[in-house]
């Protein structure tokens, strides 16, 4: 979907050179932005469902949507920050499966759901850490400590519930779930709380020394050792941050649902990183951005809303998330392809892929979304 | 062999070649003859086109203009495999080999010998080795996997793996940027058996005390351009450098006498098991002490653990006085510490990320606002530190991968100097960088201790240690060997401390 960090090629055609006019060398910088092809697609994708899916555009279904997408788009914001250093997280939805039934347990047990929560919380930062260290301490690829956390966690829940259900949460904190914020019909409070911990998580990757320090990770961990980065102590804290949220996340599926079950979210982080590559994160670290990846995990809910108002199963949806995943990751290969390919001519505009329509500014995006303002890259 | 010369046409010639790459055009005309029996030096600075040049030597790239002759005829590589067909070898200066697989099948990849059942013939594979090796008079076990050989070694399996492909030219570029004067040495008696063969060696390299020791002929060439081949004996060292950098270079190696201030570090017992041991030594404000060695003695083993990036066992590190904990290289920049390390594309440089920002790197706490960075105020503070040391570059936006060696190693230069440290440490700052730009960086080196920096240079090339250094520390296999004053060190001294000859004179 975006195009692929440019390795080293020839010098890069000078981008809009120094002597165009500011705002449309602004425009051309915007046009060529990594995350642009997302916007774009989602924007396409917006139109076309509102225009073509009925009941799409519906105050409900916006609420519906949003609803489906905030666990998501919690995890996809760490998700985001440890795929930039170059490593990988594929225990969240099993955390939060794990956290659920911790959840579900206390409250069974007579723990108030105020003080569980706060448990669950630090349950999920325990299981995140064990993730930092296991990468950190131990030096294992990350890809296999997730892997075999991811079965542990899940494994843990079915110890926890077995295969029973806990539904006796009170139907108020139900319902609060739910709740639009400042009763604005379509807009879920928690697709506020999003935004806000979104745009937070754009200024931390894009707007502090520590996101510098994360790029850096990503693209040669060993030239940020030598400049004084504390390498394996910031990935040892991403993992946590990411076991913290995606265990927040877990909270609130539980009360959003008002069941608890060892299975639930089941293959759940295959979107989370769906979404996060296909927002333009790559895979081998050091590019992204947090809007990308926001319009990411809108896109891909788009998509799978849109298939289910068209009576589509659950089956097929499964099959259209692994191939916008493999889509993800391909495209942004052949784009470089094509453009090292391309490369020996002068090219006067390094335009990237498919161009989105005029739209200038950051598309704006139809109703209230959880669409962070903050989070340029470059 | 030596006297086949007119009559016979060189194996291998380019005449007028021409190629660009976008606007920016590489080679310009270039000619060059490679004829048997003779070693050809090619020098120019970073830039010049050498290094396309080999590429369109090798095959890798089309010349879009000019003529290709092997043995006189016209030909068109259109791939590495038909330059190797045609005899051609290129030794790059860190060759590729497969770790995991031994010698004697590095050297036979591809083209194993079979035996009549068709599997591989291992054991005239090891003979066929050790026939090449023998010849070039090289020790080195054909069984013993390619892992962990020096790059001295690996570099003799490239040209053996050469050889036995018959080739009859040989190009090596900058082979002895990473090796230590020894193994140069060993290098060139391999070269120049195989010049004495009937073979055509290209020789690449910045230093010219090799060049002229070694080659018999001189190619210079700048900015992409032919500007002229002579006999090494009708040539001189000055003649070189004014062709190549076509203007006179006043100075390559300016260190002027410094004030000495007080003792800014102290390193005392430092050992680490099986890399170095008992390393003790002081460097006060305003001086230069060079660590000279073999590459492999320890000395950026030395410097990185004093640093803190790598770990050590035992002793302690001083600066002005106060003790530094071990592997954290925050506290040693925070009292003071900066190094620019041997490694400019692996450790100095994040080469995907922008100018920008490799240069604010190490001060972004400082440069931030409310715990907010502004790419601004990178922007600005990249733009003051590029201007003082007279970085070439497009943008400041442009990935850092973009700029000359040169222009890089300022870059890690600007990202250490902005730091404003007490003790600088410079791991091989010329390496791989042109003849104009290395002066300046001796030049600022000389000014920054002459404002009262104390700096450590680790440095494999002799003359500039001793042209730069108030003090030379020379280490032989992880121990300090010798430690001479400025007036006492020469060529010779340091050679017989760094190989071990003469024993601990000081430490």
């Amino acid at each position: 979907m975006a195009p692929e960090r440019i390795i080293t090629s020839p010098p890069a055609a000078p981008a809009a050179g120094p002597d165009r006019p500011r705002p449309v060398r602004r425009i051309a910088s915007l046009l060529s932005l990594r995350e642009s092809p997302v916007i774009a697609a989602l924007v396409v994708t917006l139109l076309g469902a509102s225009l073509f899916v009925d009941m799409f555009a519906s105050g409900r279904n916006i609420s519906f949507l949003l609803l489906s997408v905030a666990a998501i788009a919690l995890m996809a914001l760490p998700m985001t920050l440890i795929v930039v250093t170059g490593e990988i997280d594929l225990s969240v939805a099993s955390t939060l499966a794990l956290t659920s039934a911790t959840l579900g347990v206390l409250w069974e047990s007579g723990v108030p759901i105020e003080t569980a929560l706060w448990i669950c919380l630090a349950v999920g930062a325990g299981l995140g850490a064990l993730n930092g260290v296991l990468v950190t301490v131990m030096g294992l690829p990350s890809l296999a400590v997730t892997i075999g956390t991811m079965a542990l966690y899940r494994g843990l829940a079915y110890v926890l519930l077995g295969d029973r259900a806990v539904a006796s949460y009170p139907q108020s904190w139900v319902s609060g779930a739910r709740d639009p914020f400042l009763g604005i019909e379509g807009l879920p409070w928690i697709a506020v709380g999003v935004l806000v911990l979104a745009a937070l998580f754009a200024v931390l990757l894009h707007a502090t020394p520590i996101g510098r320090s994360l790029f850096d990770i990503g693209n040669n961990d060993e030239a940020a050792r030598f400049t004084g980065t504390p390498v394996r102590w910031t990935k040892f804290w991403l993992f946590t941050l990411s076991g913290v949220v995606a265990a927040g996340a877990g909270v609130f599926w539980t009360l959003q649902y008002g069941t608890s079950r060892a299975d639930t979210a089941f293959g759940l982080e295959l979107q989370v990183v769906a979404a996060v590559l296909l927002g333009g994160v790559s895979i081998f670290g050091g590019v992204g951005s947090v809007l990308g990846v926001m319009c990411g995990v809108l896109l891909l809910g788009v998509i799978r809303n849109a298939l289910q108002l068209f009576g589509l199963s659950s089956e097929v949806l499964q099959i259209v998330t692994g191939l916008i995943l493999i889509a993800s990751v391909v495209t942004p290969n052949l784009v470089a392809k094509v453009r090292a390919r391309r490369a020996p001519e002068p090219t006067p505009e390094p335009v990237s892929a498919p161009a989105p329509e005029p739209a200038p500014a950051p598309a704006p995006v139809p109703d209230s979304t959880d669409r962070p303002h903050n989070g340029e890259q470059s | 062999m030596t006297d086949d010369r007119s009559p016979v046409p060189p194996p291998l010639a380019l005449v007028d070649v021409t190629k660009s790459f976008g606007s920016v055009r590489a080679l310009r005309g270039l000619s060059l003859h490679l004829r048997a029996g003779e070693i050809h030096a090619l020098v120019g600075e970073n830039g010049a086109g050498k290094s396309t040049l080999v590429k369109t030597i090798a095959g890798v790239h089309r010349p879009d203009g000019g003529q290709v002759l092997v043995d006189g005829r016209p030909t068109e590589f259109t791939a590495p495999a038909d330059a190797q067909r045609a005899g051609v070898a290129v030794i790059y200066q860190e060759p590729t080999l497969f770790p995991d697989l031994s010698v004697a099948e590095n050297i036979f990849i591809g083209r194993q010998p079979r035996t009549r059942l068709g599997t591989i013939d291992r054991a005239r594979m090891r003979r066929d080795t050790d026939e090449v090796f023998g010849r070039l008079g090289v020790a080195i076990e054909p069984d013993r996997p390619a892992r962990g050989l020096s790059i001295a070694d690996q570099q003799l399996v490239e040209i053996a793996k050469a050889i036995t492909r018959h080739a009859r030219v040989l190009v090596m570029d900058e082979p002895t940027a990473a090796l230590s004067g020894v193994e140069a040495e060993r290098l060139f008696t391999v070269a120049r058996t195989l010049r004495d063969e009937g073979a055509a060696l290209l020789f690449i390299s910045h230093r010219f005390d090799e060049v002229f020791g070694l080659c018999d002929r001189i190619t210079v060439v700048r900015d992409g351009a032919y500007v002229s081949c002579d006999p090494t004996a009708d040539l001189d060292v000055d003649t070189v450098v004014r062709r190549m950098v076509g203007r006179d270079v006043s100075s390559l190696y300016p260190k002027e006498d410094a004030e000495f201030g007080d003792t800014v570090l102290e390193v005392e017992g430092l050992s680490r098991q099986g890399v170095f041991a008992d390393v003790s030594f002081s460097v006060r404000a305003g001086e230069i002490v060079a660590l000279a060695g073999l590459v492999g003695a320890g000395r950026s083993e030395v410097v990185r653990a004093v640093f803190g990036v790598d770990r050590y066992d035992a002793g302690t590190v001083r600066v002005a006085g106060r003790a530094l904990p071990a592997g954290r290289p925050r506290a040693a920049m925070a009292a003071g510490m900066a190094l620019v390390p041997e490694d400019r594309r692996q450790q100095g440089l994040v080469m995907e990320s922008s100018i920008e920002r490799n240069a604010t790197a190490t001060r972004r706490g400082l440069l931030s606002r409310f715990g907010l960075l502004g790419a601004r105020a990178e922007r600005e503070s990249a733009r003051e530190w590029g201007a003082r040391l007279q970085l070439k570059c497009g943008a400041y936006t442009d990935a850092v991968a973009t700029l000359s060696g040169g222009n890089q190693q300022k870059v890690v230069l600007a990202k250490w100097l902005s730091t404003e440290p007490r003790v600088l440490f410079v791991d091989e700052p010329t390496r791989g960088i042109d003849v104009g730009t290395k002066a300046e960086v001796h030049r600022l080196l000389s000014t920054l201790a002459g404002e009262g920096l104390a700096i450590v240079m680790v440095s494999s090339e002799l003359p500039e240690v001793l042209g730069m250094a108030d003090r030379v520390l020379v280490m032989h296999e992880g121990r300090v060997t010798a430690e001479l004053d400025r007036d006492r060190a020469d060529e010779e001294s340091v050679m017989y401390a760094a190989t071990g000859q003469r024993p601990s004179e000081a430490a």
